[in-house]
């Protein structure tokens, strides 16, 4: 890109700039929603359904409702006269069902978590004494855990309205599958499992709200991603318009996609707080987090895939059983990821002929939906087992057999047989980095020494393609209330500072910081003299929030354009002052300088000029000094980035356990706007995708009881097990904006289950022992191992 | 119950609920909010202050069992420049993306540097296990530690 600028201001685009807005979390000065206690507040508890599924014939409250410190208690019935249910469908994902969500149960409970009654008091522990003293009298049901199951014919309906447990099924099919499969020289089939696992965000979700009843608005405090989405979602639900609703996200201690949903409690505490006239705050403790908090993956997947004899793809098949919640979850629904899934598979390989089924199943369990990385790590490790399957098959180098199947970087714009239009991709120069990076053929030869030893060692690729910077078709066109497009304003002000607000939320990754670098590279000050707002409903242009990775490329390049459009006005202003033609003026280290370089003006001393002393300006000029700009993707549905990513491993076949050595990310995410940030973006989100591949896992027995809802039996990554990861980049920025930057937030969690279950199989080849299950337990390393060892005995 | 204790050098008398904890106390009662509580099971370190100079969960200390003891938090221990080194380099190595885990993390950190911990990764690993992060995948803050603990043993970072 080029901004036709004389040097570069301190903090612009591409600076390793720390966080200024990291200082204050560094000394226990966040702003956190349960850092914020309002007068007159009281404090949320809720009755959960112990059961998977279960009638509710009653509910008697008189015992709570009179208990120490306690405002009010209500039921599901109760709660409904004031909200309207929520339906989880988008219209454009074809078939897609699902029944009205209420905040609170009534009438029948749906999963173990499911929110019942809700108790304000006080004080937390009040409204948890009186929770204990609620008699809920409950029918219990059979419940329908089993996506399978969920399907049969004749299985029982979880809705009977809906006749079946079908939220979506979607079919593709392109190209000579059946021939390719006939005619292959080699096939790889495998069936695979992921478990279900969530966010574990260690601030739990959190909301306050406090309704004036004087004004007639509704202010909420809001830990999450999507201030103006919750915005629209209180007005429509609640009967306001939505300039009587106000949202505001402060510090958000995690979020990673689980903070970006619709949940009943937290609807319910909005229509508390309205009818108390009190503020309400709802803090889930760490158990509700586990039970309420949505789910992720979940898949059983059959796939196969045929190599013809020089080694080149000719056909991928799949068939994908997922099974969400008892309701699509509203308002982005719970098809995503499995549409992602069927989508991405093979999405950096060239293939010719591609088959998949996609089936969706309502359950009895925590409701399912959009996590970090959105169906990318199933896609990626499905499809990339499979070419680790067919290298061994086929007697080749993995790394070479990929060489031999992605898509060449000068093969741009290219389309996959799923319809994704691909542009500026770059997996040729991502493999070569790689295979630098790690040291490929040195960690070959190390491998086969320590084989010789009896030490099990492997190595494992993945190559990957991630959905970044979505336009409209993502969810607005399916009638979502979610912007996809973002705004900023970007103001001179008289100290000659500069203010930023932006609809881009911040959650730590740095949002601020990298809007504040782009406006100072523009402007030509430093970026600690600019002021960021985000989060602000009130205050805040219009937009999407952050989330798919959107924040740096499309709330950035909003933030570009505003820039430029302030620079125009300085210069405008400049131009009539110093009597110079604008386009000779430029900016350069806080003033306006003319063509020589030569300083001539202040951004402060315009400023003040314009703000302070009008007088002195010709009465013609009508000075702005502020502009606004919105961005969209337009010219296709999606940004992707694209990367490569290696593990390498030590597997314990005494134990079963697994030992990470080291991960190695190249990332081609365009434009890199803080290689500090993103760098230490990718490693938390390898580190999230490490989790899935080995640790988490949320338990269900056969009656939908979630066994492990504590962060003692929940295992996630620690330090201790953590690898280094190493991290290089390979730039190939967007050709779709000007600023080039494609999303980041998706790269690690996406690869790393893929390249440590290729590492793992690796390393336990010479045992001819495979898995194809996550998460990799100890314990499933060991039953793959002697199922080998059966199976080689018989 | 009435309890008296000296919170980050100043004395503190107030009556609490037995039940209650030492991290609702200091939030609650004090408005110290820089302690976070994230599992209440003493599993994550999010809570973590010094209890007589000594890390402890706050979650799973009573505020009755802090009578007479001297408690120190993050901001206790910001003010007084104390581990001025650890936030200087987890700022400037991004060690921290939401912030939630940093208090905890800070105040276990710095007891490895107070105990002599050096800058051996693998160790220093070991050491924060204790506390989650679930936005940086812990290198940063593993780097930042050894920086500190390196350059306080007199060693190059």
């Amino acid at each position: 890109m080029t901004l036709g600028r004389f040097d570069r201001p301190a903090g612009g685009i591409g600076a390793a700039l720390a966080r200024p807005n990291a200082r204050r979390l560094l000394v226990g000065r966040g702003r956190f929603v349960d850092d914020r206690t309002l007068p007159r507040m009281v404090h949320a508890a809720f009755l959960r359904s112990p059961y998977a599924h279960a009638r509710i014939r009653g509910i008697d409250l008189a015992a709570a409702r009179a208990a120490a410190g306690v405002v009010a208690v209500w039921d599901g019935v109760e709660i409904a006269a004031e909200v309207a249910p929520f339906v989880g469908v988008l219209t454009h994902l074809a078939g897609m069902r699902s029944a009205p969500q209420p905040a609170l149960a009534h009438g029948t409970t749906h999963w173990q978590g499911e929110p019942l009654a809700i108790v304000l008091a006080r004080s937390r522990a009040e409204a948890e004494d009186a929770v204990a003293l609620i008699e809920a009298d409950l029918d219990p049901l059979d419940p329908v855990t089993d996506p399978e199951a969920a399907l049969a014919p004749g299985a029982a309906a979880i809705h009977p309205a809906l006749g079946s447990n079908l939220c979506l099924e979607r079919r593709i099919e392109v190209g000579d599958v059946d021939g390719a499969f006939a005619t292959a020289a080699a096939v790889a089939e495998r069936h695979f499992d992921f478990a279900r696992h969530t966010g574990v965000t260690l601030e739990p979700r959190s909301c306050l709200y406090d309704w004036d009843a004087g004004d007639g608005r509704l202010t909420l405090h809001y830990s999450g991603q999507v201030p103006h989405m919750m915005q629209a979602v209180l007005a429509r639900h609640l009967g306001l318009n939505e300039e009587q609703v106000r949202v505001i996200s402060e510090d958000v201690g995690g979020s990673f996609g689980i903070k970006i949903h619709t949940y009943g409690d937290e609807i319910a505490c909005a229509v508390a707080a309205r009818r108390l006239g009190r503020p309400v705050k709802f803090v889930a403790d760490r158990f509700e987090s586990f039970a309420s908090d949505i789910h992720a993956r979940d898949h059983t997947l059959r796939a196969r895939a045929a190599v013809d004899a020089d080694g080149r793809l000719t056909a991928v098949e799949i068939d994908d059983l997922t099974g969400i919640g008892p309701y699509s979850v509203y308002p982005r629904s719970s098809g995503i990821e499995g549409n992602q899934v069927v989508n991405l598979i093979g999405a950096p390989y060239d293939l010719p002929a591609y088959r998949a089924r996609l089936r969706i199943a309502f359950l009895n369990k925590a409701p399912m939906c959009q996590y970090r990385a959105v169906g990318h790590p199933v896609a990626m490790a499905v499809m990339e087992a499979l070419i680790d399957d067919l290298a061994a098959r086929t007697g080749r180098d993995p790394a070479v057999l990929r060489a031999l199947n992605i898509r060449r970087d000068d093969s741009y714009p290219a389309t996959s047989l799923q319809g994704l239009r691909f542009a500026d991709l770059s997996h040729e120069r991502c493999l070569a980095e790689l295979r630098r990076l790690m040291g490929y053929d040195r960690l070959r030869a190390e491998q086969a020494e320590a084989r010789a030893r009896g030490v099990l060692r492997g190595v494992g690729l993945a190559m990957m393609v991630e959905i970044t910077n979505p336009s409209p078709m993502f969810y607005g066109v399916g009638g979502a209330p979610i912007a996809a497009q973002d705004g900023a304003t970007v103001r001179l002000n008289p100290g000659g500072d500069i203010h930023l607000a932006a609809s881009v939320t911040e959650q730590g990754q740095g949002t601020d910081t990298v809007l504040a670098q782009i406006a100072a590279e523009v402007l030509s000050v430093p970026a600690g003299r600019i002021a960021v707002s985000t989060g602000d409903t009130m205050t805040a242009p219009h937009g999407g929030g952050t989330w798919a990775s959107r924040g740096a490329g499309i709330g950035g390049e909003a933030v570009l354009q505003a820039a430029r459009a302030l620079a125009g006005q300085i210069l405008d202003v400049a131009g009539t002052i110093l009597q110079t033609p604008p386009e000779r003026l430029a900016l350069r280290d806080g003033h306006v300088a003319d063509a020589t370089g030569a300083a001539r003006l202040s951004l402060q001393d315009l400023a003040r000029m314009v703000y302070y002393r009008g007088n002195e300006l010709p009465p013609g000029l009508a000075p702005e000094l502020v502009a606004t700009r919105h961005y969209r993707v337009t010219d296709q549905p999606f940004v992707y980035s694209n990367g490569a990513m290696a593990a390498h491993v030590e597997v314990d076949a005494e134990t079963g356990f697994i030992r990470l050595l080291d991960v190695w990310v190249v990332e081609d995410v365009g434009t890199i706007l803080n290689p500090l940030l993103v760098d230490e973006q990718i490693r938390g989100g390898v580190v999230q995708g490490i989790g899935a591949a080995l640790y988490e896992e949320c338990l269900y027995d056969e009656a939908g009881q979630l066994l492990n809802a504590s962060l003692a039996d929940y295992l996630v990554p620690m330090a201790a097990e953590m690898p280094d990861i190493h991290i290089a980049h390979v730039v190939t920025p967007t050709r779709s904006s000007a600023l080039g930057a494609k999303g980041a937030g998706e790269a690690g969690t996406a690869g790393a289950p893929a390249a440590v279950l290729n590492a793992v199989n690796d390393a336990l080849r010479p045992l001819g022992a495979h898995l194809a299950q996550m998460p990799m337990t100890p314990a499933r390393v060991l039953r793959a191992i002697a199922a080998a060892r059966d199976g080689a005995g018989a | 119950m009435r309890v008296s204790l000296i919170v980050n050098g100043e004395a503190v008398t107030a009556d609490v609920e037995p039940r209650q904890h030492l991290a609702d106390f200091l939030r609650q009662t004090l408005g110290l909010t820089g302690t976070h509580v994230g599992c209440e099971h003493g599993v994550c370190g999010a809570c973590t202050v010094r209890l007589n100079g000594v890390i402890v969960r706050a979650c799973l200390t009573l505020a009755v069992q802090a009578e007479g003891a001297r408690v120190e938090t993050i901001e206790g221990v910001s003010a007084t420049g104390e581990i001025a080194a650890l936030q200087e380099a987890f700022h400037r190595r991004n060690a921290l993306q939401c912030g939630f885990c940093t208090p905890g993390m800070l105040l276990t950190a710095a007891e490895w540097i107070a105990l002599g911990g050096g800058p051996d990764r693998a160790a220093i690993r070991d050491w924060l296990s204790g506390n989650y992060c679930r936005c940086t995948g812990y290198q940063a803050i593993v780097d930042a530690v050894a920086e500190v603990a390196g350059t306080a043993r007199g060693g190059a970072p």
